[in-house]
């Protein structure tokens, strides 16, 4: 019985794994930014290490490199993490009921809910012959174990050699655009997409760049429950579409 | 290190709890078990999409159309991304070569 269960577990982290490639490239190009940047500020890849598998977070922890100075108070601290973060509000509502069924592997879902995992989850299918908990569960833990690599290797490589990361961030940016085109070109339900971006777009021209996502995330929601007659439509048509 | 061991622990343990309550709300809001209302479905169901697009721009949001140099080495790496990814379908290659292209044009070109 112990052993079933644990092949269902290597199973899961063998078909997850080619899923997780683009995320992969992403994060350990992302991750090594991370690392160089905090190395600068005189943390060694302990920390580095430390913070990738407590806070998880990209631009997060970008941001909270400058923390690491005096007079900045906790409350910044927590208000502009907040802030950063605050579209995660979200992402939950996309996940609760697949997130329900997993046990005592929730609680480690929930804390992992990246922007790239939160991607992943929604353009991959789970395969018929691996069980849905485990297979997501994989593909959560292996973005992290990506992460946190990617910025001990940064912070290590940092110390040793100077390197120019600049732009190196573009990862991060490809990888979305990457996911976009895969879900543009499989075809389906294009509206909410188109929704997304003109309404990123056009708040990030009104409010600037420091403070747009919050009013994004309001506006992508408003346009969404008021189109919700007509997106709703036009996914039923798809169903029969696809049906038939 | 700019601030002491203590100090620096205790940041980082801000950053996390404040980073995992973001994540925890929804679930928080509609535990386990409670009838999920039918609006909140359809919105789990059309955000992904939207969201991936705002990521987008989110990505780009420090870009200046108006300043030098006028955005040109995102708007460069990001049509060769494209274009490699509708042509291939590979993500390696995609964002490998899209990083590197961007990484050549903002450090020598631009």
């Amino acid at each position: 019985m112990k052993q079933l269960k644990k092949n269902g577990y290597i199973r899961a982290f063998q078909t997850a794994f080619p899923f997780t490639i683009p995320v992969m490239t992403g994060y350990l190009f992302i991750g090594i930014a991370f690392g160089v940047m905090y190395q600068e500020k005189g943390y060694n890849f302990l920390w580095a290490i430390l913070m990738s598998v407590l806070v998880y977070a990209g631009s997060g922890q970008y941001l909270a490199v400058n923390f690491f100075a005096p007079g900045v108070s906790f409350l910044d601290v927590v208000f502009m993490t907040f802030m950063v973060n605050v579209r995660h509000i979200f992402y939950g509502l996309s996940l609760l009921e697949r997130f329900g069924k997993m046990g005592k592997k929730r609680l480690y879902m929930i804390f992992s809910l990246t922007d790239e995992t939160y991607s992943l989850f929604f353009i991959t299918k789970v395969p018929k012959d691996v069980a849905e908990d485990k297979f997501l569960f994989a593909i959560a833990l292996l973005d992290q174990i990506y992460w946190v690599v990617g910025s001990a290797i940064g912070a290590l490589a940092g110390a040793l050699i100077p390197f120019d990361a600049e732009g190196i961030d573009f990862a991060m940016t490809a990888l979305f655009i990457v996911i976009f085109v895969e879900q543009w070109l499989a075809g389906g339900n294009r509206i909410p997409a188109m929704i997304g971006i003109c309404a990123a777009l056009l708040l990030r021209l009104i409010c600037g760049s420091d403070n747009f996502i919050l009013p994004s995330m309001i506006c992508i929601m408003v346009c969404l429950i008021a189109g919700r007659k007509y997106i709703a439509e036009d996914e039923k048509k798809e169903a029969v579409n696809h049906a038939g | 290190m700019p601030v002491s061991t203590g100090r620096s622990l205790l940041i980082i343990i801000a950053v996390a709890a404040t980073t995992f309550a973001t994540r925890a709300i929804p679930f928080l809001l509609f535990p386990k078990g409670k009838e999920i209302p039918p609006m909140v479905q359809y919105l789990g169901k059309v955000l992904p999409p939207a969201v991936i697009g705002m990521l987008i721009i989110y990505c780009f949001k420090s870009v200046s159309v108006f300043r030098y140099p006028y955005g040109l080495p995102e708007l460069i790496a990001a049509v060769v991304v494209i274009v490699l990814h509708v042509w291939k379908r590979n993500n390696l290659l995609s964002i490998g070569a899209g990083t590197v292209l961007y990484m050549f044009l903002v450090q020598q070109v631009f």
